[in-house]
């Protein structure tokens, strides 16, 4: 294993610390689709974009917009850990008062492109910042995450069209696709499948990751997108929600909960565990 | 008498973003296969680069619109007001007015003077769905010079504004040299001491016709053109409320929730006095001549007229 898949590994645990400490502090919010996720926030935020923690608003940045806005907690919990505002400032989450929002809230939290939450239109503004950089010639990429029940809106397909016809090839759209909604498995719900031939149609580069979760696997799909050029690439991740936390696993239930006191200590049990075994590597 | 000058305040605004796009390099037009309609087709040929058509997409285009505003840009998003504040309404209040992004908003086609199209395209519920956002600016110009002016002021303000315009054309009645624009400020254009009218859009030129019939038959109206219905100039209505005791308000709106309920919650609270709110009495237009409907829902200078004289 090279060091820098490890170091990863170890900031997304870290990462994953953050998001069930800020939940569950909270009493409220999303682990579920945040620990599916917690993988993607630190590739971008650790590796793949080009970002300055000191300089939040620096215009040749690379954008990221959290399209699926309710997974904030392990958006918040890579920031913090990135530099952005104090770890310890998770604990803040949805409180009154608070900068840390229940769903992002670029005017108060360093580091948040777009204020979202409202499924179906971050990727719209995503798109639109690739847009401004294509006539500006500027060269920042836009990065923008939908979770696989978001992409039953209907306006996520009108950016989609846009982005495609507009051959925005500093765009990349990831969907998360952890099989899971509130009401259920997506493909009982109102199923999206089949996720990457919808976006081929739509004139994407599709890359298909069969482990969302794993940092090499990240690594190829991201290389091979900044690369592509002449078209927008969406990148879908096969991805476990809740990954890490054992109980919370692949649980429905676990999408927008908060856990209990003894939840939250077993949580963290695991993930010091998890942790512990990287450190071993 | 010579002919009055006519156009329609959507015309302005295309003219207008001509303009501005000459002195702004900023200045985004985003337009959703409407072009030729809302006019945004003569910023198109003028600079083809800076005119994004987005397709029948309206919250899409909204979007996109907050997403260049987060990088400096100005978008001046347009279609017609139906879909700009109707359709997409949950998208300009979370992606646009909850991060108070610099998105310009005009939308065109306001109101019953649509005409022909009928109800469905008539859209007379915008100023209601747009002031009740926070930090929304919100104005409907009476002719070409006030839009034009409109236009410009908009993209001087910093944060949200959306802009009504409308298809009929409409009389140009701002043309003296004293007219000055600003927006929150409303403008008087006729003194009087028994009862204000207040009016914005293409109301306010029948409204003043109304004024001077009302003269004829004793009664001295005070006229105010609120253009800007969000922020209201209420120390300019408190004032005119308790200088002359009745206020009537004439809008191409609904009655609930447009200038009219704007003016009677300020005067409520700041200055009881009696107030009759003229308009679109909470029913659906129907397809007709623009100038046979206002007729019929009783908006031109005659309606205007006979429904004031029956209140004062």
């Amino acid at each position: 294993m090279n060091m820098e898949k490890l170091e990863l590994q170890k900031i997304a645990n870290e990462v994953r610390k953050g998001i069930v400490t800020a939940v569950h502090a909270a009493k409220a919010g999303h682990p579920g689709g945040s620990l599916s996720a917690a993988d993607l926030f630190t590739y971008l935020y650790f590796e793949e974009m080009n970002i300055d923690p000191k300089d939040p608003q620096k215009p040749d940045r690379d954008r990221f917009v959290l399209s699926k806005g309710h997974t904030a907690p392990g958006l918040y919990s890579a920031l913090a850990n990135r530099g952005y505002f104090p770890v310890e400032d998770l604990k803040t989450l949805r409180h009154l008062g608070s900068y840390l929002q229940g769903h992002p809230d670029m005017k108060h939290i360093p580091g948040v492109d777009m204020s979202s939450g409202s499924l179906g239109q971050g990727i719209s503004a995503a798109v639109g910042m690739a847009l401004s950089a294509k006539l500006s010639n500027d060269s920042y990429r836009v990065y923008t995450l939908l979770g696989d029940g978001e992409i039953e809106e209907g306006q996520v397909w009108e950016a989609a069209m846009f982005a495609g016809h507009r051959k925005l090839d500093n765009l990349v759209v990831i969907v998360d696709n952890n099989g899971l909604q509130i009401d259920g498995p997506i493909e009982e719900v109102c199923s999206p499948y089949p996720i990457d031939k919808k976006f081929e149609a739509f004139n994407f580069h599709v890359i298909n990751v069969a482990d969302g979760n794993d940092m090499d696997q990240l690594k190829a799909a991201f290389d091979e997108a900044r690369a592509t050029k002449g078209m927008p690439t969406a990148i879908v991740m096969k991805t476990v929600k809740g990954k890490g936390v054992s109980f919370m696993e692949n649980s429905v239930g676990w999408h927008g909960k908060a856990p209990n006191d003894e939840q939250y200590a077993q949580a963290m049990e695991d993930l010091e565990k998890a942790g512990e075994a990287l450190c071993q590597k | 008498m010579s002919e009055v000058k006519k156009i329609a305040t959507r015309a302005s605004y295309g003219n207008a973003l001509v303009e501005l796009g000459k002195k702004h390099e900023d200045v985004i037009v985003l337009d959703a296969d409407l072009a030729a309609a809302t006019q945004t087709g003569v910023f198109k040929k003028e600079f083809p680069e800076r005119h994004i058509d987005c397709g029948i997409a309206e919250c899409n285009m909204v979007g996109i619109g907050a997403g260049l505003a987060t990088t400096g840009k100005v978008p001046f998003v347009s279609t017609f007001a139906m879909f700009a504040a109707g359709r997409a309404f949950e998208q300009v209040r979370n992606s646009v007015g909850y991060p108070k992004l610099n998105v310009k908003i005009g939308a065109t086609h306001g109101g019953i003077s649509v005409g022909e199209d009928g109800a469905t395209h008539q859209c007379c519920e915008d100023f209601a769905l747009m002031r009740s956002i926070p930090g929304m600016v919100v104005a409907c110009p009476s002719d070409d010079i006030e839009a034009k002016a409109l236009v410009e002021a908009a993209y001087e303000h910093k944060g949200p504004v959306y802009m009504r315009f409308g298809r009929l054309a409409v009389p140009v009645i701002n043309d003296r040299p004293d007219y000055k624009f600003e927006l929150g400020k409303g403008i008087v254009l006729r003194e009087g001491k028994d009862l204000t009218i207040v009016a914005n859009g293409l109301c306010v030129a029948p409204a003043l016709e109304a004024a001077e019939k009302l003269a004829a038959d004793g009664i001295d109206a005070k006229v105010i053109n609120i253009h800007t219905i969000k922020p209201l100039d209420e120390d300019l209505i408190v004032a005119a409320a308790k200088e002359t005791g009745k206020v009537v308000t004439v809008e191409e709106h609904s009655i609930i929730g447009g200038l009219g309920g704007a003016v009677c919650e300020c005067l409520s609270e700041k200055a009881p006095v009696p107030v009759k709110r003229i308009g679109i009495n909470d029913v659906f237009g129907e397809s007709g001549p623009a100038a046979a409907l206002l007729e019929k829902y009783g908006l031109d200078a005659e309606g205007i007229y006979k429904q004031i004289k029956a209140f004062a």
